[in-house]
């Protein structure tokens, strides 16, 4: 991106203006584009497409007036919210309360300066991309706990401070499956992690070794968890909690909170999609660079938001945990689990400093067969569905 | 806890969440239980009903003799039947019937207390209204005489029709035990 705008100051363009300013002007400027072409529509398309497979698995229809489809159910929605009054209880720390919801969304928003579209499309090619992401996505616990205490109410205290334990203890795991993959790529840099892995899937870190696969599932589960997304969703329990730290906001504020946490969703995909299955690489078909662009984007995001249908079935599948046994999974099981990814990759560099492809082909192999069983176990369940029910909706 | 139950521990949560993620996604592609009332439906709700529910009653003017047996047995006095006489034609007559939806509880003794079957439950169920007044269901428009059962049975065909359907009505419907009596027979 500075490369491009280096180019247009070379080329003459914006003579006699300081070239500060036109920094500023344009990092504003990919700002808002980045937020109004991509991240708005995509969580409200998410918010719909997500009541939508919920209401199917639930044997519901869901969301279906608004446009065709009921699409743009998130427009009707947004705008809803943005008509509504912005109530501030008398008994809450205004200041804060106010400032809460912009936190969290700035801490979701800041890592889309890293998340790569494809292999020109970046805001930023940061050389810490990665560690970037883990330390700007940590900025949503402040803006939880803010709108936890900020409220005045216990359901949102309660909220915040189970978001913080969760959150903070929920970093290690992810952090450690980071690390695997930042050891073999050698690399911080999300661009350099890509480039590191090949088109292919065996080329894909997510086939390396066991003990990636291992990492990648221990990576997207610690993630659901930063995200708060259900099986753990306890800081917004509606069951225990009313709405947790959301509790008390409404309008507009309201919005922002699943806003980021929508939009999170897609990050979580394009993370484990640029670490373990092989980013924006593409088979060489093209020498087009726009053509290759274009394509590259549709392969990076069809992976990320593979993940993001894959959180909603999650979603629709796991009852919520409790929060002992919250903590139980993560500090007995996933913490020990990354620590032996870590060092199982560690050894496997030794032993293979160049990779095995052959080892990694089987691996490949391997997770197609696990896909056919499951799919296989898929049709069992739908032979077992019973079919009274199944073929005759009006009784 | 040892190594072999933290070990099972692990491939239980594995093997479970995989199971249940198949259910869900067997769920996806099938069709979905509920229905979209009331754009999207093959055949209207009413007709689908079974005949002994009780929804909004109705009344049959033509077969109603004016015995006020179902407005002395209503418990909440939601029916109205005012009767007086015509001047010219010697003849009692109807001049309002008017059965109040609002406070109507369906508990169908109308129904039962009525000797010709003339009042009875429908399928009908959507009572939306803007306002309480309209939900008074007015049967008499404007004075109609009232109906003389003929020794002998009935000889007008249209109305022997209307006879057959009410009496028809209150042996299978409009009793507690009529349907069971009728399944017998």
């Amino acid at each position: 991106m500075q490369s491009y705008i280096d180019q247009l100051i070379q080329n003459g363009y914006f003579a006699g203006v300081p070239r500060e300013v036109v920094y500023a002007i344009a990092m504003v400027l990919v700002a808002f584009i980045v937020l109004s072409v991509f991240v708005a529509p995509l969580a409200g398309v998410t918010s719909w497409l997500e009541r939508r497979v919920w209401a199917r698995m639930q044997s519901r229809i869901g969301p279906n007036r608004v446009g065709p489809q009921g699409i743009l159910q998130w427009l009707a929605d947004g705008i809803k919210n943005l008509l509504k009054e912005d109530l501030i209880p008398s008994a809450a720390d205004s200041k804060l309360f106010s400032l809460a919801p912009y936190v969290v969304f700035v801490g979701f928003l800041c890592t889309f300066v890293v998340v790569p579209f494809g292999s020109a499309l970046i805001v930023a090619d940061l050389d810490i991309g990665i560690l970037y992401i883990l330390a700007v996505t940590s900025l949503v616990v402040v803006g939880i706990l803010m709108a936890g205490w900020a409220s005045n109410n216990k359901w949102s205290l309660l909220g915040g401070m189970r978001s913080a334990a969760q959150i903070v203890s929920y970093e290690i795991p992810a952090g450690l499956s980071v690390l695997t993959i930042v050891f073999l790529a050698g690399t911080l840099s999300m661009q350099g992690i890509i480039r590191s892995q090949g088109w292919a899937p065996w080329d894909w870190y997510l086939f390396n070794n066991p003990f990636t696969f291992a990492a990648f599932f221990l990576y997207f589960t610690a993630a659901l968890a930063e995200g708060n997304r259900t099986p753990f969703d306890i800081p917004e329990a509606e069951s225990e909690l009313v709405a947790g730290y959301v509790t008390e906001y409404s309008g507009m504020r309201f919005l922002f909170f699943f806003f980021a946490e929508w939009g999170n969703l897609y990050v979580i995909g394009a993370v484990a999609t640029t670490l373990f299955l092989g980013g924006w690489q593409v088979p060489p078909v093209t020498n087009d660079a726009i053509l290759l662009g274009v394509l590259q984007f549709i392969v990076f995001f069809l992976k990320a938001y593979l993940w993001v249908f894959i959180a909603m079935w999650v979603r629709a599948t796991l009852p919520r945990v409790r929060v002992d046994q919250l903590m139980a999974l993560c500090w007995k099981h996933m913490v020990p689990l990354s620590f032996l990814c870590l060092l199982g990759t560690v050894c496997w560099m030794l032993a293979f400093p160049k990779g095995n492809t052959i080892f990694s082909v089987a691996m490949f192999i391997a997770g197609l067969l696990i896909l056919a069983y499951f799919f296989k176990r898929v049709v069992f369940q739908i032979r077992h569905a019973r079919p009274e029910l199944y073929f005759k909706p009006h009784i | 806890m040892g190594v072999a139950s933290y070990i099972k521990d692990i491939k239980d949560t594995v093997t479970s969440v995989f199971e249940g993620m198949a259910i869900t996604f067997s769920h996806l592609v099938r069709r979905p239980m509920t229905i979209q009332y009331p754009d999207k439906i093959p055949v209207p709700i009413q007709e689908t009903l079974p005949r002994r529910y009780r929804g909004i009653l109705e009344v049959d003017m033509d077969i109603c003799t004016g015995c006020l047996a179902c407005e002395r047995v209503c418990p909440i006095t939601c029916i109205a039947i005012g009767i007086d006489m015509n001047k010219e034609t010697k003849q009692r007559q109807f001049t309002h019937f008017d059965i109040d939806i609002c406070k109507c509880m369906y508990c169908g003794l109308c129904a039962e207390a009525c000797p010709t079957g003339s009042i009875r439950h429908s399928q009908e169920f959507e009572g939306a209204s803007y306002n309480p007044a309209g939900l008074v269901r007015h049967f008499v428009t404007q004075p109609a005489p009232l109906y003389k059962p003929k020794k002998g049975g009935e000889t007008d065909p249209k109305l022997a029709g209307k006879v057959d359907t009410g009496l028809k009505y209150l042996d299978e419907f409009a009793t507690p035990d009529g349907g069971a009596a009728a399944e017998e027979g």
